[in-house]
């Protein structure tokens, strides 16, 4: 009885031992490759954000380790799944800095995930690039007004978004009464229509209310139906794409035919799907790019995408894309892959020749870039106009 | 007050659904006093059995309504084998528990073979919307298509559980299992039709909702089935008028105060009133206050 008793004990902590020893054994010293994170929305209710992200980052990737690699050593992603999940996204942050130890975090697509562990990559000193994040509050500490370390994106912020579709509403399509319909849930909804209404009454508009939905909702009848009761000239609905193709269906449905709009969120694949091509008729949205731009960069990325995935790479695709361009010319400049240079070579990003833009970061981390207008037509995005930062 | 009119159909719509998915709780609770959680997740089946059938088998609505029904009345008898039957004489708790389980055991198993994405119906007809009061009101031919088949399987049921033999058996066995064991009624077949019945009104109303909000997900029968329960009870559990009506109510009052009120409001609501009723007339607004004899 107790000699049985010793060995199992015995075997245990033998077995644990090896467990421990083997895990500890991945340190990213293994100087082959250099390890990058990617910390995308490849599921739930945004995925196809994380999923054309991730397409486009791996277009890059494997591009620029064909080219021979950065500093002669080949780029490995390791990705995780944040599920559009906060709390899912902070425990990916924290096991791709502590067990697989990046050099780099990309991500994540959305500013309310990315929000999540910017504190943990300030502490643990290991730089965040987002590909879409647009709210401010993701670079700069909304409470010390201090621009984080470590976090960076490239990509245009909410003001300017909300304040391009306020002037266009404005000045092109000459409409003076809106009515915002956001997300109450998610932080880039709130933040892009707070820019939104300011911008628009700045200049002239007025704002006939402001309304709300949460993430889990899928009827919007009843809010529908009091906005409509309102008579706006325009609804803005700066959400994400699954919830607005419920909205603008059912706005279409109840005889709301007034053009709608909304931002970056509303781009993906899956929107037409959900909500129809005729719905989405008169819908403009403000976007990152546009695949229809005429740049010769453009179309080459375009027609690189569609070789590799045999469909048009979207907004986030791009997006995805340009960040390992930006992430590579930070390495290339930092001298070594390691998380605090690359850090500091990420500052002072300047010019570098992306399919969205030349990108350079400012002193908040922000990328200057313009954005382009896009109108919905036949469940397809046509390019309406294209606005400078 | 068109506007009102409006949020009134909109009310109707969503409370017909909350009223078919009662119904199977109602029936349930009835004849065998359990609460089947895991009856939400027969609706989210039922809709997604609808998908398969309209974007698979590309069938047309009635069949794939049809198809759908039939196939969650046979998952309705299966879960009532295999998860219920063996604890009929077991605590009450032990079976809730069971119940919590099947629930559980449906919404992940979907998840892992189909995943968590949530999938668009296949547009099976066109979308008609209906102007009244001169473009002040709008019906879309989807509402009344909820309204009507929600009419026709009310009706329907109605008539089999008063006029059929099988349904005075259900009744029966409702009343009392032992004495209607006693008159020779076979008990355990008499609770399998009944789930059958129950979980076929879930499928219908699981492939309704996946037409009106053209979306179906593995966790969609969560909030649906809490709601429908709160539909339940509120009329009455166990009292089928009650379920009915239950439904109805719920859906009207979320659609004005969501409309008149914050639309932030509209889930609360229907657990407000769960809190209400239980406080007020915990037997429901149909039910009778039973009084146990000793």
């Amino acid at each position: 009885m107790h000699k049985s008793y010793f060995t199992v004990v015995a075997v245990v902590l033998l077995s644990f031992l090896l467990l421990f020893t083997s895990a500890c054994g991945n340190q990213s010293s293994s100087s082959k490759t250099i390890k990058i994170g990617a910390n995308l929305e490849l599921s739930g209710n945004v995925a196809t954000l994380g999923q054309s992200g991730y397409n486009g980052i791996m277009l890059a990737v494997e591009e620029i380790n064909k080219a021979g690699g950065v500093l002669g050593k080949q780029l490995e992603i390791v990705k995780y799944d944040n599920k559009s999940d906060n709390t899912e996204a902070a425990s990916v942050a924290t096991r791709l800095i502590t067990q697989d130890k990046v050099v780099a975090i990309i991500g994540s697509m959305t500013s309310g995930n990315t929000l999540s562990y910017v504190n943990i990559a300030e502490t643990n000193k290991v730089p965040v690039i987002s590909p879409s994040a647009t709210n401010p509050d993701v670079t700069v500490d909304p409470k010390t007004g201090k621009v984080r370390e470590y976090i960076f994106r490239t990509c245009f912020i909410d003001p300017f978004q909300g304040t391009a579709m306020a002037k266009f509403v404005l000045d092109e399509l000459k409409l003076k009464k809106a009515v915002v319909l956001k997300d109450n849930t998610a932080p880039y909804s709130v933040g892009l229509a707070k820019f939104f209404v300011e911008a628009f009454k700045n200049n002239g508009g007025e704002i006939l209310a402001d309304e709300n939905y949460t993430s889990q909702d899928q009827d919007f009848r009843s809010v529908l139906t009091k906005i409509k009761g309102l008579n706006p000239e325009f609804i803005y609905v700066p959400g994400y794409y699954e919830q607005v193709g419920q909205i603008v269906k059912q706005a279409r449905e109840l005889g709301i035919n007034v053009p709608m709009g909304g931002g970056d969120g509303w781009d993906s694949p899956k929107l037409v799907e959900i909500a129809g091509a005729a719905p989405l008729n008169n819908t403009f949205i403000t976007n990152h790019y546009s695949s229809l731009m005429p740049d010769p960069k453009v179309q080459d990325f375009v027609k690189k995408y569609k070789e590799k995935y045999g469909s048009e790479p979207d907004a986030m695709a791009a997006v995805g894309y340009d960040t390992v361009l930006v992430l590579v010319d930070a390495i290339k400049r930092a001298g070594e892959a390691t998380p605090e240079k690359i850090k500091d070579a990420l500052k002072t990003t300047k010019d570098v020749e992306g399919v969205t833009a030349k990108i350079s970061l400012d002193e908040n981390h922000n990328a200057v870039k313009g954005l382009v207008i896009l109108e919905y037509k036949d469940g397809k995005q046509t390019y309406k106009a294209y606005v400078n930062p | 007050m068109t506007e009102f009119i409006q949020q009134l159909i909109n009310g109707i719509s969503v409370g017909s659904i909350y009223a078919l998915i009662a119904l199977g709780y109602t029936m349930v609770y009835g004849i065998i006093k359990l609460i089947n959680f895991a009856h939400g997740d027969v609706y989210m089946l039922g809709a997604f059995a609808g998908l398969y059938a309209t974007a698979v088998l590309k069938m047309s609505f009635v069949p794939a309504m049809l198809v759908s029904m039939v196939a969650c009345a046979i998952l309705g008898i299966v879960i009532e084998r295999l998860a219920y039957r063996p604890l009929r004489n077991a605590p009450k708790i032990v079976i809730l528990i069971t119940a919590i389980g099947v629930s559980l055991l449906l919404e992940y198993t979907t998840m892992y073979f189909l995943g968590p994405q949530p999938r668009a119906f296949p547009e099976v007809f066109k979308q008609v919307s209906y102007p009244l009061f001169g473009g002040k009101v709008t019906v879309s031919n989807r509402e009344l298509l909820i309204i009507v088949v929600t009419v026709i399987l009310m009706v329907l049921l109605q008539y089999i559980v008063h006029n059929t033999k099988i349904g005075k058996a259900m009744r029966a066995v409702s009343y009392d299992m032992q004495a209607a064991r006693l008159m020779g009624i076979n008990v355990d077949t008499t609770i399998s039709i009944t789930f059958a019945i129950g979980s076929a009104l879930a499928a219908a109303a699981g492939v309704l909702v996946g037409i009106y909000y053209n979306k179906v997900w593995p966790l969609m029968g969560i909030m649906f089935g809490l709601k429908a329960f709160v539909s339940a009870v509120l009329g009455g559990i166990g009292i089928i008028p009650g379920a009915m009506t239950g439904g109805l109510i719920l859906g009207i009052t979320e659609s004005l105060v969501s409309g008149y009120g914050s639309s932030l409001y509209r889930d609360p609501v229907a657990f407000v009133i769960l809190i209400i009723i239980l406080l007020v007339k915990p037997s429901g607004l149909f039910g009778k206050n039973v009084r146990e004899k000793v």
